[in-house]
């Protein structure tokens, strides 16, 4: 009985402690232990680099941090809207930390309230106070306030400016020159010389062409990369009166396909026979598309399949099902996971930068040449850079290095 | 496992051996599982766009939220309706235009982070020394430098730049060779994965009929 009521007391005493938490736990002298001082110099400023929506706090050590009472464990800050608010906790940082972040930028609606959220342009009250490793709280600091700001530059990436700015004016030099008549040479790229082979041969065997623009969005690179080349198959296939079978898996991609194909039927002057449904959409998923695909693969039996875009997983199955219907296969993406299949199992690959290289190559356009006329100066930058790069770092210097550190 | 959950597993078993049957030709089997599966996942992706894009995008943000500027892209989207009719169908091409001119830019600027940068930084790192990370620094810098030489498109491939580009095919292919490998690993774990579901569906047959 004694033994229970012993037991029945230290649970009493251990879930007390608990309950009361953040209370002071007195020392063994049954003394309360003496609380740190405040932290002080509080102020707030502006998060950098953000869309307004984060303030940063800053403040001096506690004097009982590292020195003094050295019982300093923990800050916490306090945030309000006005002085005269409710000061709501926000988080808390390690002793010898002199900062926080107060970010969020998930916009609240109406199923979503964020109470963290600071609209911008707004502004913030903010204090702190230490806490020791007892449990002991300090006296507040001082109120600091700070107002939110939108920064319409992200001085981190100022990096990528001046490269896009560079590549803008070496663009601008090549187009214009031209478009003066500037002879510009284009290497010649083994896939694409066999578009017109490819097409040539559906026309004698009397086949379709299928053209797979992937699953990339109208937006990725590739995918326009792959509109262009669309547009030039096609002007073919309306001169050679040649099936041309495109089923799509994105709605945006869809219109943009369709619109292509049926201006490219305008230009080769055969506008009526241009067949809106050969240009369809299957479905949005990943290999529901894939299945419906080879399902047409198998049974239209095309004589060219081309895969110009953005491939994941499905490229293999593809590719693989294209060689069992006996097509002839051209292939380009920029997913280089992607690229061992396609090199492996179609008959010519676009390898990555080429796709883009192939729609100047095929209209041989003043802008498109000029753009590759750029990159290549462009890479050549590039080259320079890591020779020195990797000579400076090698001599101790890596300033270069720094260069091209982009912190987000 | 119940009854209803043996038909159900039944159900997916039938259609993973109707899919399979595709290895042999194409077959009726394989029509109807593509057909199902291609309607399932349109029905599923409309239903899902709609109630993660379209419900708190657009209707809770207009109706609910007062976000008037909403209204910019809603009218971009309803554009896209005239696709549909032979006189006003120009007019979708202002959303297209709007949306690839959008998506490029930001595409863009990331990929000069993500493609350039990030590559050129990791490229430079490594001081070049005559030890194992030296010469590994020096194999990646020499791979980089001619696979950069290869996709120079306006100058002939002839003579030494002939040369250092064939190297940076070489070590492109070398690179898609250890890609190749790594993935057909992951796929072969896939199709485990579906021959496991298979014959755990005949051990429950065979429990469930007491075999």
């Amino acid at each position: 009985m004694t033994k229970k009521l012993i037991m029945l007391l230290c649970l009493v005493i251990i879930s007390s402690s608990l309950a009361i938490g953040q209370e002071a736990i007195p020392d063994s002298a049954g003394l309360a232990p003496p609380a740190p001082a405040p932290p002080t110099n509080v102020r707030v400023v502006d998060r950098p680099n953000d869309a307004g929506h984060g303030l940063i706090v800053k403040w001096d050590l506690s004097p009982d941090d590292s020195a003094g009472l050295n019982n300093v464990a923990i800050y916490e800050v306090f945030r309000a809207g006005s002085p005269d608010g409710e000061f709501i906790s926000r988080g808390v940082v390690p002793r010898g930390i002199t900062e926080y972040v107060d970010f969020d930028e998930t916009e609240p609606n109406s199923e979503h309230p964020n109470p963290n959220f600071m609209p911008v342009n707004s502004t913030w009250f903010y204090k702190i106070l230490a806490i020791s490793d007892n449990q002991v709280r300090s006296e507040f600091s001082s109120v600091a306030s700070g107002t939110t700001i939108e920064n319409w530059i992200h001085t981190g990436k100022i990096p990528i400016g001046v490269a896009a700015i560079t590549f803008t004016v070496f663009l601008i030099i090549f187009i214009s020159s031209a478009r003066k008549g500037k002879k510009m040479y284009v290497r010649p790229l083994a896939g694409i010389n066999a578009v017109d082979d490819a097409i040539g041969r559906a026309t004698e065997m009397g086949k379709p062409i299928l053209y797979i623009l992937g699953l990339g969005t109208a937006g990725d690179i590739a995918t326009i990369a792959g509109f262009t080349i669309l547009s030039r198959v096609a002007k073919r296939t309306a001169e050679y009166q040649t099936k041309v079978i495109v089923p799509v898996q994105d709605p945006v991609v869809l219109a943009v396909a369709q619109e292509t194909v049926r201006t490219a039927y305008l230009e080769a002057g055969r506008p009526d026979q241009y067949n809106p449904e050969n240009v369809f959409f299957v479905t949005s998923m990943q290999f529901p598309y894939v299945a419906a695909v080879n399902g047409i693969m198998l049974r239209e039996h095309p004589a060219t399949n081309f895969y110009m875009g953005v491939f994941y997983a499905e490229s293999l199955i593809l590719a693989e099902t294209g060689n069992i219907a006996g097509s002839i296969q051209i292939s380009g993406t920029d997913q280089v996971a992607q690229l061992p299949f396609f090199v492996a199992a179609t008959d010519y690959t676009l390898i990555g930068e080429e796709l883009y290289a192939a729609s100047a190559y095929l209209s041989q356009e003043p802008v498109q040449l000029g753009t590759l006329k750029a990159q290549d100066y462009t890479k050549a930058i590039v080259m320079a850079f890591i020779i020195l790069g990797a000579i400076a770092i090698t001599a101790g210097w890596p300033f270069l290095r720094n260069l091209v550190t982009i912190n987000l | 496992m119940t009854g209803g959950q043996l038909l159900l597993n039944g159900l997916a078993a039938f259609l993973t051996l109707c899919i399979f049957s595709f290895l042999y030709r194409d077959n009726p089997f394989y029509k109807f599982a593509e057909r199902l599966v291609a309607g399932v996942a349109t029905g599923y992706w409309t239903m899902l766009l709609f109630h993660t894009n379209f419900v708190p995008v657009v209707w809770n943000r207009l109706a609910h939220d007062g976000r008037y500027e909403y209204i910019i892209p809603t009218m971009l989207g309803l554009m896209m309706w005239t696709r549909f009719s032979k006189k006003w169908s120009w007019v979708s091409r202002y959303s297209i235009a709007f949306y690839i001119g959008i998506s490029s830019g930001i595409t863009i600027t990331l990929s000069l982070y993500a493609s350039l940068f990030r590559q050129l930084e990791a490229t430079i790192n490594q001081p070049l020394t005559f030890d194992a990370a030296g010469i590994s620094s020096f194999l990646i810098i020499v791979g980089v430098l001619s696979a950069l030489v290869y996709f120079f498109f306006s100058a002939a491939h002839k003579g030494s730049m002939g040369v250092i580009s064939r190297i940076g095919i070489y070590v492109i292919m070398i690179g898609f060779g250890a890609g190749f490998g790594m993935t057909v690993m992951g796929r072969i774990a896939l199709l485990v994965q579906r021959v496991i579901f298979l014959r755990g569906y005949v051990n429950s047959l065979t429990a469930f009929f007491g075999g």
